[in-house]
């Protein structure tokens, strides 16, 4: 009995430096020594200047920007070395079918028509009014990116088609064309817009 | 159209891998030898002359589960201190606080129990030390343990006249180091290619595009709405107002963990406690179509695999296809119900066609995962007991929902657990045989081994223990009033929150309906006590059985035997499965998912 404690003991502890230490050391070696922006969250660096990350969200009101996802907006959790506050975003985890989601959506719904009236009797691609998954979605559908080609182009006084142009060079197809969903990052497209990344 | 390629390709791709995976699982954990042998076998010799462990000691039943409760035991205990001390311990770049007694108590039992349900959020409450040295060693440990039992299981199926079923510790090492590591090693380095951060530092703030304006309220700080920013003169207004307190934040906070190495392990051992609070469905755990093809891929591989592997172990291939089948179907049935239900979103989302919904029910799920990748990950980390999810599936609609939600309460035996899923749908198939020999007058004989009272008693136990704990724990729950104050939604809803949740404990599986907050002694203890319950008492009873079928003759296959693995026992099984696990939990789905879908479309 007194044998196998031990071992029980001891096979924990053979794991633990196994599993826990040498597996996440070797591979966070890897991830540093091969691909060190990815390994480091994907943070969009202009002239040592940084503008967020390329896989997170961030939230757009500007009518000259294009808007994303709705975002469940925290800036009570995180802070700076200097204690202000620092956004991060949650999920809803609201259910789609009550009368309080009804409403939600509504207002939502009005909102966007009165960012842009011309676009009142399109119907709104629905990842426009919903909140993702991880409340930091970095990217809406292709349709929801066209829907407000009309009012970013309006409010900056530019051509649709440079709009569009911006939305394409900042889209992403599906994998090998079939797995998960064409979509468009949201940040790219406004920095391209703004003149801050050129592609 | 597209959607239906997805499907079909997602099921085909997990077979056609796990074909091939079932035959080196069965050589490996033989102890044969496989291409990996020459550069694993010095390790695990290494391992066993440390520890002094004879590989070939035959273990009887009482021993095996001796050595695998000590295991687990010294696994809790020391997970629990880690979680609770981890605020003087080392690797700590966030500086967080140990956590509280009740949740430490949750989440170590949580780990060690294969279930890996989060009531933390790993990037507001877990140190490096913690994810890397508690939470990824029980993600490999828990899933061996469950495969450990499993073949155990096996040997006793196989056996004659046998009093041992194998080394426990054999078992134990032999899963980690030939399944587990070899497809974690590999899966995270292509994760981490595809953008899954991997660093130590533990997180950092950029600065965004637009700023957000904020304002200090009594508890904590608010976003200003419909809020104008000008960033030189420091200004915030509302429709031309100047907002004398406001606040601008600029920065915004990325977790940087050790994500891309924890997060293979939690797909590929059924565990799915993620990095992080949303799971998969964050863009620094799963970024992209390819990442969640592998994570996706990943949740039902081993668990798909072991079928076959069971099928060449018994020398009938035909014995796991049937297995194999009887779970497949189901997980088709399962899958194309969520399906057509998210595809068909709902009217409070539709706004009369206001809101174009042909993406689907998009609450809760990623623009670049769709409604049809979202819904496949919902069916497989269901049928699995993974848990980890790529979207939430509090947002899912009322029928979508509850299809997640049975396939728990049908015992995770939809493929299930690393292991304890086909151990748990063995307990079925003893089940099956035993009735359908009452109904027909046959003597109840499964591999040509007996089944007595004794291995009937153990297989009612393994099958029945997921409904009690479920029945037992929400029923307790939905009693109490502070229940109410923890749900993020009421009504029918509000029920389906909590039955989900004990499900999700009761069925190992970790996914949750998170608008539920679990963070009280009540929740965290009883979820927790769940989670011990559902996991030991089956695995003690799945070696009960091994034993005692080691230690039986074989008997000789004659006209009176039920055939195991034809179409009509395939389906018997499916029928088994569905009348315990569906009429145990019909009443309590007409309360919840059900009444709201009545609700909705009225």
């Amino acid at each position: 009995m007194k044998q196998m404690i031990l071992r029980a003991g001891g096979m924990l502890l053979v794991m633990t430096v196994l599993c826990g230490l040498v597996y996440t050391l070797l591979l966070t070696g890897v991830g540093q020594a091969f691909f060190p922006e990815k390994a480091n969250g994907s943070v969009i660096e202009v002239d040592g200047k940084t503008y967020g990350s390329e896989l997170l969200g961030q939230q757009f009101s500007d009518p000259g920007h294009l808007w994303g996802r709705v975002m469940n907006v925290d800036v009570n959790t995180f802070t700076d070395e200097a204690g202000r506050p620092v956004m991060y975003a949650w999920a809803s985890n609201l259910s789609p079918a009550s009368e309080e989601y009804e409403r939600l959506i509504k207002e939502r719904v009005e909102a966007l028509h009165a960012a842009d009236p011309t676009m009142a009797d399109t119907p709104i691609p629905a990842d426009l009014v919903t909140c993702s998954g991880s409340g930091l979605d970095p990217a809406i559908s292709p349709e929801a990116a066209e829907y407000q080609v009309h009012r970013i182009a309006q409010a900056r006084g530019i051509d649709q088609d440079e709009v569009r142009e911006a939305i394409e060079k900042s889209t992403q197809a599906p994998f090998l064309g079939i797995f998960g969903e064409p979509s468009v990052n949201v940040l790219k497209v406004n920095l391209i817009l703004d003149g801050i990344l050129e592609e | 159209m597209d959607s239906i390629v997805q499907y079909i390709l997602y099921l085909a791709i997990l077979v056609a891998l796990a074909i091939p995976l079932g035959g080196y699982i069965s050589k490996a954990m033989g102890g044969q030898k496989v291409f990996l042998s020459k550069l694993i076998r010095p390790c695990e010799k290494g391992i066993y002359k440390l520890l002094r462990i004879h590989p070939e000691e035959n273990m009887g039943w009482k021993r095996y589960l001796l050595c695998a409760l000590l295991f687990n035991a010294f696994g809790l205990v020391f997970l629990f201190a880690v979680l609770m001390l981890q605020g003087v311990l080392p690797w700590n770049p966030q500086g967080f606080d140990g956590l509280s007694w009740h949740l430490a108590f949750n989440t170590a039992v949580s780990f060690v129990t294969n279930t890996n349900w989060q009531t933390y959020s790993g990037e507001v409450a877990l140190s490096n030390l913690s994810q890397a040295v508690g939470l990824t060693v029980q993600n490999f440990v828990s899933a061996a343990c469950g495969i450990a039992v499993l073949f155990a299981l096996v040997r006793g199926l196989m056996r004659v006249k046998d009093n041992g079923i194998g080394n426990f510790w054999a078992d134990l090492v032999r899963a980690v180091m030939y399944i587990m590591l070899p497809i974690c090693l590999v899966s995270s380095v292509a994760l981490m290619a595809l953008g899954v951060p991997q660093s130590l530092s533990g997180g950092r703030t950029v600065e965004m595009l637009e700023p957000i304006a904020v304002t200090r309220t009594a508890d904590g700080y608010e976003v200003i709405e419909g809020a104008r920013v000008d960033l030189e003169t420091q200004t915030v207004t509302v429709d031309g107002e100047v907002v004398p307190e406001a606040q601008i934040v600029t920065e915004q906070y990325l977790p940087l963990y050790p994500q891309a190495s924890q997060v293979a392990p939690k797909q590929a051992g059924t565990n799915g406690g993620g990095v992080l609070g949303t799971n998969s469905a964050h863009p620094f755990e799963n970024p992209s179509g390819a990442s969640n093809l592998i994570e996706m891929t990943l949740i039902l591989l081993i668990p798909v695999a072991l079928c076959f592997s069971f099928g060449r172990m018994v020398k009938d291939k035909r014995q796991g296809i049937a297995i194999f089948l009887a779970m497949f179907l189901l997980l088709v049935a399962a899958l194309g119900i969520i399906a057509a239900n998210e595809q068909a979103a709902t009217p409070q989302l539709a706004q009369n066609g206001a809101v174009d919904v042909l993406a689907g029910n998009m609450e809760g799920k990623e623009t670049r995962f769709g409604t049809a990748t979202s819904s496949t990950w919902a069916a497989y980390t269901t049928a699995a007991s993974n848990g980890s999810v790529n979207s939430m599936h509090d947002s899912y609609t009322p029928l979508g929902g509850m299809i997640p939600m049975l396939l728990m309460m049908l015992g995770e035996v939809v493929f299930g657990g690393v292991g304890c899923g086909l151990y748990g749908m063995i307990g079925f198939v003893l089940l099956t045989v035993f009735i359908a020999g009452l109904m027909v007058g046959r003597t109840p004989e499964y591999l040509g081994k007996k089944i007595e009272p004794r291995e009937m008693r153990m297989a009612v136990l393994l099958c029945l223990a997921t409904p009690i704990a479920i029945l037992i724990g929400s029923g307790v729950a939905a009693l109490l009033p502070a229940t109410a104050d923890a749900l993020n939604n009421s009504g029918a809803h509000g029920l389906s929150e909590v039955l989900y949740n004990y499900a999700s404990a009761g069925g190992n599986n970790g996914s949750a309906f998170a608008g539920m907050g679990c963070d009280t002694p009540f929740l965290n203890t009883s979820l927790g006590l769940v989670m011990l319950f559902v996991r030991f008492v089956p695995m003690a009873a799945t070696v009960v059985i091994a034993g005692s079928m080691a230690a039986k003759k074989k008997v000789a296959a004659s006209a009176g035997t039920l055939s195991t693995s034809n179409a009509m026992f395939v389906f018997l099984l499916i029928l088994i499965v569905l009348i315990i696990g569906a009429l145990s939990f019909f009443p309590a789905l007409a309360l919840g998912p059900i009444a709201e879908f009545t609700q909705m479309i009225a």
